[in-house]
């Protein structure tokens, strides 16, 4: 897991682990379920050793397993401040299927339009499971808010196949 | 409902449509084999100009085919007569259109009651149905507007009560959010998407992949003939997760 999502989560207030993946559970809904617990502790123990986080064994809580808490260093709180300021977008990897399609089509191997339709296939599956996760979470939850974003993705997605489509249907006909 | 089973309401077999003669001739829809299972929601996409209106209006007998066999509920819509055929679109079908359609003169509630007057119901019932349909889809504070007075998506969602108004058997529709902004597709979908809990047969023509990932089924035509066909319901291989790119 990316170190700055855990440090910013810890930037609230000193925590236990579980509270961090509480927190990460509210904020992402059903689309957290497949984060292993686990990696929030692979995380916290680099963030230490990195000195971007403390950590204190608190005592008096011995039936539990989870004992430490932990809170941001100064120099943790300066890369979580650094990190809100800084410009990240997820890069949608466009190049690597549209040059499927051309290889197909040059080398005679495909036909890039049934691509194009079996992408659509998996898309519009993906688009039905994800569009039905928004509906059922509650108005204004920040999972609903991110679940919008997946499918509008999604749906740009597909409109960009639909134009794919177009266009080699296009050339098939003028080739 | 999500698992249709059973047979089908609507079957179409060898649906042909042309226009036009010799060199100008256009196949429209181009010997198409169709059949929806009863509280199905069906998906037809396509480029434009790829068929797929014709295609809803040859099933809807909204159109004559130029050959091939339909079934309605069990009755050949290509062989009635336009009487036949007309009361058999008032009584078990249910259109919805891009454009919405509904009468400028009539308030809310007079356009949904309408095709149960036509229908042949009392006017006492068909104003307790416009009603209840109105509340249904949330507008029931609006029954007494004027479509004019009403947003696209408040027209749209009259025209989907309109449409059920007959209890039809099947609802069409035809580009449905094409009109609409996507806030306003958004409560369409959701619209559809209770029907199709409620067990609503629906076959929807649209542009729009939001519309047709609420469907069990996509079909994808490109001149005039189906080129893909595929099941929507049954999920992917991977979790939603994977979706957001923090996974691993």
């Amino acid at each position: 897991m990316q170190q700055e999502v855990v440090l910013a989560l810890l930037a609230k207030e000193p925590s236990y682990g579980y509270e961090l993946r509480a927190r990460l559970g509210q904020a992402l809904g059903p689309l957290g379920d497949a984060i292993n617990a686990g990696q929030i502790y692979v995380t916290l123990g680099r963030l230490e050793k990195a000195g971007l986080v403390s950590c204190e064994r608190s005592s008096g809580l011995a039936d539990r397993p989870d004992r430490k808490v932990y809170e941001l260093s100064p120099a943790g709180q300066q890369r979580v401040a650094d990190w809100l300021t800084e410009m990240s977008w997820p890069k949608p990897d466009l190049a690597e299927f549209h040059l499927k399609l051309v290889a197909a089509a040059a080398a005679g191997l495909a036909d890039p339009i049934s691509i194009v339709d079996a992408q659509r296939r998996e898309l519009l599956r993906r688009l039905r499971d994800a569009q039905r996760a928004a509906m059922a979470e509650p108005d204004r939850s920040d999972a609903a808010l991110l679940l919008e974003g997946v499918v509008l993705r999604m749906q740009a997605d597909l409109r960009w196949l639909e134009a794919c489509e177009q266009s080699w249907i296009d050339r098939k006909a003028t080739s | 409902m999500s698992t249709a089973s059973g047979t089908p309401i609507l079957s179409a077999r060898g649906l042909r449509k042309e226009y036009g003669k010799e060199e100008g001739l256009v196949r429209a829809v181009d010997n198409v084999d169709i059949d929806v299972a009863p509280g199905e929601t069906l998906a037809v996409m396509g480029p434009s100009g790829c068929g797929k209106s014709t295609l809803l209006h040859l099933l809807g007998g909204l159109d004559r085919p130029s050959g091939g066999k339909v079934w309605l509920d069990g009755r050949r819509l290509d062989q009635m007569g336009e009487r036949a055929l007309a009361r058999m679109r008032r009584q078990s079908v249910g259109f919805v259109f891009q454009a919405f359609h509904l009468m400028d003169e009539l308030t809310a509630q007079e356009n949904v009651e309408l095709p149960a007057l036509l229908a042949g119901s009392s006017p006492r019932s068909a104003r307790q149905r416009a009603v209840d349909l109105l509340e249904q889809v949330g507008l029931a504070d609006r029954r007494a507007f004027l479509p004019s007075g009403l947003s696209g998506g408040q027209r749209q969602r009259v025209a989907i009560a309109r449409a059920l108004s007959n209890e039809p058997r099947v609802v069409m529709a035809d580009e449905p959010t094409g009109n609409l902004d996507s806030a306003a597709a958004v409560d369409v979908l959701r619209l559809f998407d209770s029907l199709h809990d409620a067990g609503q047969t629906l076959v929807v023509v649209t542009h729009n992949s939001r519309i047709a990932a609420t469907a069990d089924r996509m079909i994808i035509m490109r001149d005039g003939a189906f080129v893909d066909q595929t099941r929507l319901t049954g999920g992917t291989s991977g979790h939603l997760g994977a979706l957001i790119g923090l996974e691993g």
